[in-house]
């Protein structure tokens, strides 16, 4: 009998906001240590907290995208624990406790898997703070404390255990990530830690009650998110296997070694003494300000996939490819609306410029190329100014420098020959440099007249217009013209 | 100069610019705090340089015919427990020892702006837990007027200080009674106004939910003075209420004909020392015979006040001293050897006996399994005894009480019995649980120890409060009264 596999997700998410969660101080990711530090985050004596607004906002937005029901009124909770990163010994959270419920519950989000559509359950979303970091030199025996990440903040999305495999997690959060994106609430990178995501994982009989489970850690991107849980299911797998029993422990992932080890676990459980915040006063959110963020999302990915197919007339694939971010399908329209060829656009972006992203490790908006240059490039190919061969040159060039495809053509001399007076001259001597294919193509090798081509456009630097060179040489060589 | 020292604010402040400057006023309070400190203890940091260099800057604005900021050149007196920009801030604590705050507390920088001149800061109890200052991680503070007494507490060098004219005003903070209570017994008027009246950014923090900051003074013109500087709406405290604050001064006179002055019954029972007892009720037939109408009220959850404030205060005294653990700032254990020791003999090492005790007992409350029956169950309490107060201001429009249940009691005396010193607050405590406005005047002696009435009112009805205390101090003489030793 096989085992069922179920999985849940902790996820937490770096908000985009200037200012941290209860301070002014800036987010800014890399200054140097403590430089962006105040008395409320560094948690000195008599400093109080301040909710900030943006942050509250972004919170909506990412519980809109997610189907989740507002709560009116939501309150913050201390989470008391003591480490050094964490200035207070409380870290301000809406863990969710008995009447107060955290910004939004009960939502979901729906993935698809080998074509399959399935629905993930989000248990609740919250605001909390993040901690500082902890900085350990390898010489001498001291940690340091950097506490510019202290306050910044997070998000925590909890899913119900809805997973049911590696691949399915996967999925949830390359969704996950990309409608957070789209609603400009997260940069949702793991790889920088902007997304951070914690794995409970268990296996049970199907039908049965859930198995135990264990919490894995420290994945610190999608793929190892799944890699980690295919380790985990089959490590459980075998113990259950060999009769024995999982221990609901935390595990952590070692990347290097591909395996999941038990971390040091602690005598008993943690009590973290939740209480609501005495600081601070609940989380009002009206109607009026709910429907003024609803008003403010923009048009999903999902949706716009739909709209892409029937406003341009693209593929499913094609089109889901084009919404994978929202600045490539904001591309995508851009150059559609200076040019309207949408199908040679997305071949363009889904092709030569999805592998220059790919090879340099770049995002859309960091490209050189603006999505007019990239309609003028296809509109120069459709006009016959140059060939589909030469414009990928040109576009290699325009990646590099940045500059219009136009002045690219012009500055190598790349217009394609159409004259063909010029094109007689090159194809008379590439006949009388080459008798043995000429002999051939007379003797009905028809094939041979391709290197004849071949030849034509090496001597014109590919600038001759194919076609042309096909039917000259075609009437030349008394073939009929080509049906 | 002698003559200066003890005199209220609103008698000195037209002769301020004319034949007195700043300087010679500050000097006064200087000079008489090294004369008598050394007696009667309540100041933890004099800072005299700052406070000259700020007379000299006030009174180079008089010079210039600038006008005079409502408190200007007032010598006032900082409870160690409010943060001042660059002024050690120990909160009476070996713990916070070293500890020099980058900011000023919100009720600091207004006073500072309203032309106020900071003499130092004064002792209290460790982090405000205690009713005798006798928790001081330093050392006790007397009572001025019997040095072998206690002056209150937790702000008994704020009270001290301006009962021995050692500050003409001084700012406390209140969490079960620290400003009335230490007035009371020091013979000096003391003002806890509504939670949300004062921000309380820069108080370092005892109990969040129910700590208050307020002025002592020699009588309530002086009180009204400073409170009108303090209050109001501040962005870095989300607790602080955004509501006008009507003119204290101004409302004053208006007399208390027609106001209804409830009695609970509740406070005249067991406990209470019947000197006091009739201190107080006399108190109330004065301002019966000012025109006010007196009637009883009913008070019944004030027996469950006393435990369910010590619930809730320990419980976030336990959260927010969490913070004191040698990492970034204040005392640390130079025995520590690693990330536990170092948590666990700083706390050892910092803190004293009745702040370990409280920590405890608010963590024992917030622990899982207990929360429910303790924490959870005093939140509930809480209403209730809210509920109660709205009921008797249904009918009343202040309450009058005894703010101590004792004169005074000797240095010594309950430092052995924790709940013999928790019993100083019963009268004071059931004020800060529903959130409202207090104050203590003096309102006669007990064998040469002040006693002290107490009037509570709405939430943000301080202006009553401090009108109906104003009719009784006219109308009587104790606020006159200085300490012996002022005297000498």
């Amino acid at each position: 009998m096989d085992y069922e596999t179920v999985i849940g997700l902790e996820i937490h998410v770096q908000l985009l906001t200037q200012s941290k969660m209860f301070c002014g101080c800036s987010t800014r990711f890399g200054a140097p240590p403590n430089t962006q530090t105040c008395p409320v985050c560094l948690g000195l004596p008599g400093s109080l907290p301040v909710i900030n607004r943006r942050a509250v906002e972004l919170g909506l937005r990412a519980a809109l995208v997610l189907n989740c029901t507002v709560h009116p009124s939501s309150q913050f909770h201390r989470k008391n624990y003591y480490y050094p990163d964490l200035p207070k010994n409380y870290q301000i959270s809406q863990y969710q406790y008995l009447e107060h419920p955290p910004l939004a519950t009960d939502g979901y989000l729906d993935i698809e898997v080998d074509g399959q559509r399935r629905r993930v359950g989000i248990r609740r979303v919250h605001l909390e703070e993040d901690t500082g970091r902890l900085v350990h030199p390898a010489e001498g025996a001291v940690s340091w404390v950097d506490y510019n990440r202290s306050g910044v903040p997070l998000m925590e999305i909890v899913t119900y255990p809805d997973l049911r495999s590696p691949q399915e997690a996967r999925a949830f959060l390359l969704k996950l990530r990309q409608v957070l994106q789209y609603a400009e609430v997260s940069t949702g990178r793991m790889e920088e830690g902007t997304l951070r995501c914690d794995a409970n994982v268990s296996l049970r009989r199907p039908g049965e009650p859930l198995g135990t489970r264990t919490e894995v850690k420290n994945m610190n991107s999608i793929r190892s998110v799944e890699r980690a849980l295919a380790y985990e299911v089959a490590r459980q797998r075998e113990v259950l296997e060999r009769g024995g029993a999982v221990v609901q422990e935390t595990r952590h992932w070692d990347e290097r070694r591909g395996i999941t080890f038990a971390s040091r676990s602690k005598e008993e459980a943690e009590d973290y003494r939740y209480f609501p915040e005495p600081d601070l006063v609940p989380v009002e959110v009206t109607p009026e300000w709910l429907e003024e963020v609803r008003r403010s999302l923009p048009e999903l990915p999902d949706a716009r996939r739909d709209r892409i197919m029937a406003q341009y007339g693209l593929g499913r694939y094609d089109a889901e490819l084009l919404v994978q971010t929202r600045a490539t399908a904001d591309f995508f329209e851009a150059a559609v609306a200076a040019h309207p060829s949408p199908k040679s656009i997305a071949n363009w972006m889904l092709g030569d410029l999805s592998a220059y992203l790919n090879e340099h490790n770049l995002e859309i908006d960091q490209l050189r190329v603006t999505p007019g240059q990239l309609a003028e490039l296809v509109r120069l190919v459709e006009e016959g100014t140059i060939s589909g061969r030469i414009a990928k040159d040109v576009l290699v060039e325009m990646l590099e420098t940045g500059d219009s495809p136009r002045s690219i053509v012009d500055r190598r001399g790349w217009v394609q020959i159409a004259d063909e007076g010029a094109l007689r001259e090159t194809v008379e001597a590439v006949i009388r440099d080459h008798p043995e294919p000429v002999r051939d193509v007379q003797a009905g090798k028809e094939k041979a007249i391709a290197f004849l081509v071949g030849q034509v456009m090496r001597r014109t630097q590919g600038r001759a217009n194919p076609a042309l060179v096909q039917r000259l040489l075609r009437e030349r060589l008394g073939l009929p013209p080509q049906g | 100069m002698r003559e200066l020292v003890g005199r209220p604010y609103h008698e000195i402040r037209p002769r301020l610019g004319k034949d007195l400057s700043v300087r010679e006023l500050v000097d006064a309070y200087l000079e008489n705090i090294a004369r008598l400190d050394g007696q009667v203890r309540a100041y933890l940091t004099v800072s005299a340089d700052q406070a000259r260099a700020q007379a000299r800057e006030l009174d180079d604005r008089l010079a210039r015919g600038e006008p005079l900021p409502p408190l200007a050149g007032v010598p006032v007196a900082v409870k160690d427990n409010l943060c001042t920009r660059g002024v050690r801030t120990t909160c009476g604590s070996r713990i916070l020892e070293p500890f020099v705050p980058p900011y000023d507390a919100t009720a600091v920088q207004r006073l500072r702006e309203a032309g106020a001149v900071l003499l130092g800061k004064t002792n209290l109890d460790e982090f405000a837990m205690g009713s005798s200052t006798e928790n001081s991680g330093f050392f006790a503070t007397r009572n001025p007027w019997r040095l072998d007494h206690v002056p209150g507490g937790s702000s008994g060098g704020s009270a001290a200080a301006v009962a021995a004219g050692e500050a003409l005003a001084a700012l406390g903070s209140d969490t079960g009674g620290s400003i009335r209570q230490p007035a009371s017994l020091c013979g000096v008027v003391g003002l806890k106004p509504t939670y949300g009246r004062v921000s309380r950014y820069g108080l370092v923090a005892f109990a969040s939910s129910l700590d208050q900051i307020g002025p002592l003074s020699l009588d309530v013109r002086d009180c009204a003075l400073v409170l009108q500087a303090i209050c109001g709406r501040d962005p870095h405290d989300s607790t602080s209420v955004d509501l006008p604050v009507p003119d204290f001064v101004a409302s004053l006179e208006a007399g208390v004909r027609g106001v209804r002055v409830g009695v609970p019954a509740e406070f005249f029972g067991e406990g209470l020392q019947p000197e006091v007892r009739q201190a107080v009720l006399e108190a109330v037939r004065v301002l019966e015979g000012l025109g006010a109408r007196v009637e009883e009220v009913a008070l019944p959850t004030l027996e469950y006040a006393l435990p369910t404030y010590y619930l809730i205060a320990c419980a976030e005294a336990s959260s927010n001293l969490a913070r004191y653990d040698g990492v970034a700032y204040g005392y640390r254990s130079p025995r520590a050897h690693d990330l536990y020791t170092l948590y666990a003999r700083t706390r050892a090492e910092g803190f004293g006996p009745e702040v370990k005790r409280r920590i405890m007992l608010g963590t024992f409350a917030l622990s899982e399994g207990y929360y429910e029956g303790f924490y959870k169950k005093a939140q509930q309490v809480r209403t209730l005894v809210r509920r109660d107060f709205d009921r008797c201001f249904q009918t009343v429009d202040v309450l009058a009480t005894p703010t101590s249940p004792v004169a005074g009691f000797r240095l010594g005396e309950r430092t052995a019995d924790p709940l013999q010193m928790y019993l100083a607050d019963v009268y004071t405590i059931p004020v800060n649980l529903a959130g409202l406005p207090g104050i203590s005047v003096p309102c006669g002696f007990v064998e040469g120890l002040p006693v002290g009435l107490q009037l509570v009112g709405r939430p943000f009805e301080e202006a009553t409060v401090l009108r109906v205390a104003y009719a009784y101090e006219q109308a009587t003489e104790w606020h006159r009264h200085r300490c012996p030793l002022l005297r000498a």
